[in-house]
């Protein structure tokens, strides 16, 4: 169980939303969930974008603690979190160095991987590898190495953005220009197929605590950007239908993940358990999304919290471990 | 792995009771990327937004204190669902200036030219029946018409509109299939997004063919009085008191008004008004009063010269860029209104580039929104409307990084199997 925030005087926390990312309109919608949950928790809460005047606001705002809800480049690649160490006030989530390793898909799969994590095997390619490098030749090896079908990504991004599942070999060329759209390095991994589950950690200060499995089950097959957005278009099951054993296995994995890249406050960790119950990891979230449809809000209600607490709980140990 | 028959969530209990029609209404990726557009640091040449800053906001201000003062109450008041006598007689006056006769008992204010179209649409289209639209199309009509179910055939456009053989031959075809054309959707000035207008020499030639097949024609004109240095052709309206004509002061003064007009045939225009007071009652009161006001007492044909200036202005400045960082690229060169529709080199997606294009802090809309059928993916529109004349230029160039990049990126892969 997450404990109660502690009864203390009225919080006022600067809630950072939008940024310039792909996924602004994500973080937008995710800041304003959060802005609500804590202002129907107790806090006093403003708003803001971080953009030109984002130190003269935490100046003029003066909030106790900042509650970053920025998706993609502009908040979860750690250059945010360095500023916002640098202005003395604490805020939420991981710190710039956890994030650095989380958002860099190929670095958090060598990390975790090290210390035992399964993680499908894959390979890592920058766009400028193919400039002097016979594309097509390079494609067809990687291909047989990792057998199809494969998931092509860009190593830095979310919400699915630029992911394919590339089921035939004349599709990966598409596949890569798509990721690389996106991010100029991709990784091509290996296709698990699965249950595809969703674990938020929460961390207080008193360690890490996995909430219940999302389990995702989208109605047609792949969960992109609109299947995660767009209410009807994902089936979720919480706790997720596994057995108990898979479940806590699952979930220890989770914690590791968070511990290994050091998250510190908050994080999900997506995987997919394979039909003998092998979980694998596939990324792990700096800041998960916080929207309607979310699977961290999911988590937690469905542990019988109410979403308030929770982030006003995270608010209050960012303070306690500035 | 399952071990239970637990019920999942999907956040929309009502997913079984929606119509048939709801089901193409979902987010996309597209429309998220657009939300970086409010952001300063990103030169949008996506959406179609009036340089609103060069109509002087003293005007609007004078023409409320007025309104307030001489008939306050009645315009905060609802109207009748045809709309405002005083302002459908000053409509009336504004579409003489191309060449339209009317009467103010055939004109209906509508909320923007867009309800109008949706009204329209509603009371014609059917599951499956055809509607004809230019190719491109505007992509607001393709919404409405593809919300009622219609299938949008495009017909053959070049720089001169839509061409008449290509219609004949698609009415032609469609009815050897059996199919029912229910009108042809046109934006015959200026159009969204290719910026081309409909020569005067075809014009009389368009109304003709869909005169002789029965095919009702929708004239979509929000563009017409903003032409650049010469006055475009009568309206299609002019030639034929069977055409519905849509008008819409969202150019020529302010889209925050919501207030557009359709002159419509006396049969079509009665259901038009009890189809408006069944959706709406009556369109605003306040706003048709406040342009009531400003088009009696300002010099609005002056403030539509000044924004003439402006646009061309812009428009001068995103050709010059692109012969200067695009020479190579096919484009249109729009004698007014606000778009220029660009022809990318083969194999590029101008959807699968906007990532990249809002990463270098740039923004346009993909050509595939402006065609029911899926096409038009190395099609671009850039919307010079808004931006400053510096900025446009800016945009331009990232535009150019952005369509080299994507260009060596294609090359590396090869084509083989790179198109989707």
């Amino acid at each position: 169980m997450i404990p109660k925030p502690k009864a203390a005087a009225k919080l006022k926390i600067q809630v950072l939303a939008g940024g310039i990312s792909h996924e602004r309109e994500v973080s937008l919608k995710s800041g304003r969930r959060v802005a609500d949950a804590l202002t129907d928790a107790g806090a006093s809460v403003v708003i803001r974008e971080p953009d030109a005047a984002l130190l003269a606001n935490i100046r003029k705002d003066k909030p106790d603690v900042i509650w970053p809800v920025l998706h993609g480049a502009s908040g979860e690649d750690g250059a945010l979190r360095d500023i916002l160490a640098l202005t003395g006030v604490p805020f939420v989530g991981a710190t710039a160095q956890g994030a650095r390793l989380a958002w860099d898909k190929s670095i958090a799969k060598i990390l975790v991987e090290r210390e035992g994590v399964q993680t499908p095997a894959s390979i890592t390619l920058p766009k400028d590898a193919f400039r002097e490098l016979d594309a097509q030749g390079v494609l067809k090896t990687v291909a047989a190495s990792l057998a199809l079908p494969v998931v092509v990504k860009p190593a830095k991004s979310g919400s699915a953005l630029g992911v394919t599942i590339v089921r035939k070999a004349d599709q990966l060329s598409r596949a890569m220009i798509d990721a690389y759209v996106y991010c100029d390095v991709a990784i091509i991994e290996r296709y698990v197929a699965g249950t595809e589950l969703a674990i938020s950690i929460i961390d207080l200060g008193a360690g890490p605590i996995a909430l219940p499995a999302v389990e995702i089950q989208p109605v047609d097959g792949q969960f992109g950007y609109q299947e995660r957005y767009t209410a009807g278009e994902t089936n979720y099951f919480v706790p997720a239908r596994i057995k108990k054993t898979v479940a806590e296995r699952a979930a220890n994995m989770a914690i590791a993940v968070h511990e290994i890249l050091g998250l510190r406050h908050l994080s999900r960790i997506d995987m997919i358990v394979d039909n003998k119950g092998v979980a694998w990891f596939l990324e792990a979230n700096v800041l998960p999304g916080l929207t309607e449809t979310s699977l961290l809000p999911q988590a937690v209600t469905a542990a019988g919290h109410s979403l308030g607490e929770v982030y006003l709980s995270l608010a209050q140990a960012a303070i306690r471990n500035r | 792995m399952s071990n239970s028959s637990q019920k999942g969530t999907n956040f929309d209990q009502w997913l079984d009771s929606y119509a048939a029609r709801a089901n193409a209404l979902s987010v996309s990726e597209v429309r998220a990327l657009f939300a970086v557009v409010s952001r300063p640091e990103v030169v949008s040449l996506a959406g179609g937004m009036p340089y609103v800053h060069a109509l002087p906001k003293e005007l609007i201000a004078r023409s409320f204190e007025t309104l307030m003062a001489d008939r306050g109450d009645l315009a905060i008041q609802y109207s009748g669902g045809q709309g405002d006598l005083k302002l459908r007689d000053q409509v009336r006056e504004l579409m003489a200036l191309e060449g339209i006769k009317s009467s103010v008992e055939d004109i209906v204010m509508t909320t923007g030219s867009q309800h109008g179209l949706d009204l329209i649409s509603g009371l014609f289209l059917d599951k499956g029946d055809v509607v004809l639209a230019e190719g491109p199309s505007y992509v607001g009509a393709i919404g409405i018409f593809r919300h009622y179910e219609a299938h949008i055939e495009h017909v053959e456009t070049d720089h001169d509109g839509i061409q008449p053989e290509a219609l004949k031959e698609t009415i032609a075809r469609l009815k050897t299939h059996g199919r029912k054309i229910k009108f042809l959707y046109l934006v015959p000035n200026f159009a969204n997004p290719s910026g081309v207008t409909l020569a005067e020499k075809r014009r009389a030639k368009i109304v003709e063919i869909c005169r002789r097949n029965k095919i009702l024609i929708l004239e979509d004109n929000p563009y017409g009085l903003l032409y650049f240095d010469k006055q475009v052709p009568d309206a299609l309206r002019s030639i034929d008191e069977n055409v519905i004509y849509l008008g819409s002061f969202s150019k020529i003064l302010a889209p925050g008004f919501r207030v557009g007009y359709v002159l419509a045939p006396p049969a079509i225009r009665e259901k038009l008004v009890l189809a408006q007071e069944s959706a709406i009652l009556c369109p605003s009161m306040f706003s048709q009063s406040m342009i009531s006001e400003y088009l009696s007492n300002s010099d609005w044909q002056g403030q539509i010269d000044t924004f003439r200036g402006v646009y061309r202005e812009r428009r001068d400045a995103a050709l010059e860029a692109l012969a200067e960082h695009l020479p190579k690229l096919s484009t249109t060169h729009p004698d007014g209104g606000f778009y220029l529709w660009i022809t990318l080199p083969d194999g590029i997606d101008s959807k699968a580039m906007l990532p990249l294009a809002v990463k270098e802090l740039v923004a346009y809309t993909p050509g595939t929104a402006f065609y029911g059928d899926g096409s038009g993916h190395n099609k671009l529109r850039v919307c010079y409307s808004f931006p400053t004349p510096e900025n446009i230029k800016v945009g331009i160039k990232r535009l150019a990084t952005v369509i080299n990049l994507q260009t060596e990126l294609l090359e590396t892969f090869s084509k083989k199997g790179a198109t989707k």
